[in-house]
């Protein structure tokens, strides 16, 4: 099945006078349970892209599809509507909010949707088990290390139990130790959830990763491979 | 909800310093307002009671033509046989007391000093007398039968260098246009504590100053004090004085009602004003919490926040400014208050023509005021906050997520 499919999508940035051309005709379709990078210098447009899957933003021309609805005229309140119940992410800050403890932080989405209260507890203490961090859950942020709160990151994203997970970067900055550890809980909870993942990177090490590698470059998308052709990489 | 408030607290505890200042200017502003009002209210407040106990009583009879400004003094002009009229009006249950008062301009003169003053003729022995009897300074109060004693306030003994046992000399218009001239001696100095009544009167017996203005058996005016002012009405109803015009205290006292009507509509402004200025302190507050959590704005709308959910969060911490304020307010208000309450503030002679007020303020803090000045505070406050609250919610989360933080 479907979870996002992308036809012919531009978006096109205008400053003052100036037009920049992030995505020129894009066209992509995502499985269900994938475990995807997008990958490509900067400016290739990967962000731009993981943003418009992830309806932050609009695409100038084309549609997105989410779980075969089309998202690329809706309203900001629909589109927040979207990304609460389908849609987690991953950003490469460590995107929590810092008043919050992590079992809060990862608690937020669940109370945007309003689940119940023993409902919360017991998903968000398996969440916390799942990305190892139990003994951390009454922690701030600012108490946690940079791999901890890319971790909660993580598991808030995983929360709402979404169809796609979006990460921009979600490496790019921890050490490798850190970094290696949150890709892994990330594979582990793509093959046990089934939850499909794309992210946004150019560092060879997490590329290795995937199992579907996604190359743009100036906007367009130059290489499509699958398993069979990546994988097996160094994944240290 | 409660999560909204736990995190508005939260944000607000991050720069407790910041927080704490801006509550306390709102409490600051809230103190003032509260303490403007209560001076209103004791000002006020006292100087109708003052007007009524002094000057106007809650009723006057007096005849149509006369008229008080020239203190017209030809019999025509006047209440004849004064103590029967009086006797009727006081067989009314409503009534504490009803007596005859004969007013006359005059001059006191001692040595090369001299003072316009206003003579009070009164019944020494009514009840109506108590603000000058219990104001005694010095000195005995007055006898119906006396003829040389008179009674002046201080502020006259004060300027003239008198005091209890000297002689006085007095002009005193009289009924048929002329002046007639006497030495009387000051039995007493009285005070009310109202400057502008006590620096011009003089007391002497209502029998005494019908003979020296020749207005015998006549007075200006039959002074009427009720049990309770609300009986005003039914009581002027219920006298019977075909020839004679009867006035309520407010068609006396319009002067002070009109002057207490403007002054309330000028401290709307003077509300406004502060309260604007409060409110300013706080949306440069909330609008520089905005900037500086713009990336957590992203964040929250990233993860599917709407943009009238992230208002509500910062209108509950303007909210909860808004609570601080106010209890900061009312605390220092109330102290404050409490204090010129009990030891009043002391202006002097505050001399607006017509009006009587007394030279000290006790500040008077009414529950009215209290409450609706907190609610126009909050209220306030809460619109300040609205521009700062609209502001975080119309961010695109794209660019919020883009933001330094």
């Amino acid at each position: 099945m479907e979870v996002t499919k992308i036809e012919n999508v531009t978006r096109v940035f205008k400053i003052g006078q100036v037009e920049t051309h992030a995505l020129r005709g894009v066209n992509l379709s995502i499985e269900s349970g994938e475990f995807t990078a997008l990958v490509g210098p900067s400016g290739s447009g990967k962000t731009t892209l993981l943003q418009l899957i992830g309806c932050l933003d609009q695409p100038t021309s084309g549609q997105v599809y989410i779980n075969g609805k089309d998202v690329s005229k809706l309203n900001r309140n629909q589109r927040a509507d979207m990304r609460r119940g389908t849609i987690g992410f991953i950003f490469q800050f460590f995107a929590l909010i810092p008043t919050l403890t992590a079992y809060e932080n990862i608690e937020m989405p669940l109370l945007l949707n309003g689940l119940g209260a023993s409902e919360r507890r017991e998903r968000i203490m398996h969440l916390l088990e799942s990305v190892d961090l139990t003994d951390r859950a009454h922690h701030r942020p600012d108490q946690l290390s940079g791999g901890e709160q890319q971790r909660v990151a993580v598991a808030r994203a995983l929360a709402t139990k979404p169809a796609l997970v979006l990460a921009d970067e979600p490496t790019a900055n921890l050490d490798t130790p850190n970094g290696k550890q949150v890709m892994e809980t990330m594979t582990r909870l793509n093959q046990e959830t089934g939850v499909t993942f794309v992210f946004a990177t150019h560092d060879p090490r997490v590329i290795s990763y995937a199992r579907r590698v996604v190359t743009l470059r100036d906007g367009v998308i130059v290489e499509n491979s699958t398993e069979e052709l990546v994988g097996s990489g160094d994944k240290a | 909800m409660i999560q909204l408030f736990k995190m508005a607290l939260r944000n607000l505890g991050r720069n407790r310093r910041r927080s704490f200042f801006s509550a306390l200017a709102l409490g600051m502003g809230l103190t003032l307002l509260l303490f403007m009002a209560s001076i209103i209210e004791g000002e006020m407040g006292t100087a109708l009671e003052t007007a009524i106990r002094l000057q106007s009583g809650h009723l006057q009879v007096r005849a149509k033509s006369y008229d008080e400004i020239k203190t017209s003094l030809k019999w025509a002009d006047l209440i004849e046989d004064p103590d029967a009229v009086a006797a009727q009006i006081a067989a009314l249950e409503q009534v504490k007391a009803a007596t005859p008062r004969l007013f006359a301009s005059g001059i006191a003169s001692v040595r090369d000093e001299s003072a316009g003053v206003r003579i009070y003729g009164i019944d020494p022995l009514s009840e109506a007398n108590a603000p000058y009897r219990d104001g005694m300074l010095s000195g005995e109060f007055l006898t119906p039968d006396d003829r040389e004693g008179i009674l002046i306030g201080k502020p006259l003994a004060d300027k003239l260098a008198l005091k209890d046992g000297d002689q006085l000399n007095l002009s005193v218009n009289t009924s048929n246009g002329e002046i007639a001239d006497q030495t009387f001696t000051i039995r007493g100095i009285y005070s009310t504590e109202t400057g502008g009544f006590d620096s011009i009167t003089v007391l002497m017996p209502l029998a005494k100053a019908q003979a020296i203005a020749q207005a015998e058996n006549h007075a200006s005016t039959i002074f009427v004090l009720l049990n309770d002012t609300a009986q005003t009405d039914a009581v002027v109803a219920a006298v019977q004085a075909p020839n004679y015009e009867v006035l309520n205290w407010k068609k006396m006292n319009e002067f002070l009602l009109a002057y207490e009507e403007m002054a309330n509509s000028y401290m709307v402004f003077f509300y406004l004003i502060v309260l604007g200025i409060t409110a300013t302190v706080i949306v440069n507050t909330l609008v520089m919490a905005v900037f500086e959590r713009t990336r957590e704005i992203g964040i929250l709308s990233a993860i599917g926040m709407r943009g009238r959910r992230i208002m509500a969060l910062f209108l509950a911490e303007s909210s909860m400014l808004a609570v601080g304020g106010i209890i900061i307010g009312l605390i220092l208000g109330g102290l404050i208050i409490a204090y010129f309450t009990r030891y009043g503030i002391f202006i002097g002679d505050f001399g607006i023509t017509g009006v009587l007020f007394s030279d000290t303020i006790h500040t008077k803090l009414t529950l009215e005021d209290t409450v609706n000045l907190s609610i126009l505070a909050l209220v306030i406050t809460l619109l300040a906050g609205l521009y700062p609250a609209v502001l975080a919610a119309r961010m695109e989360p794209m660019q919020a997520l883009r933001a330094e933080k």
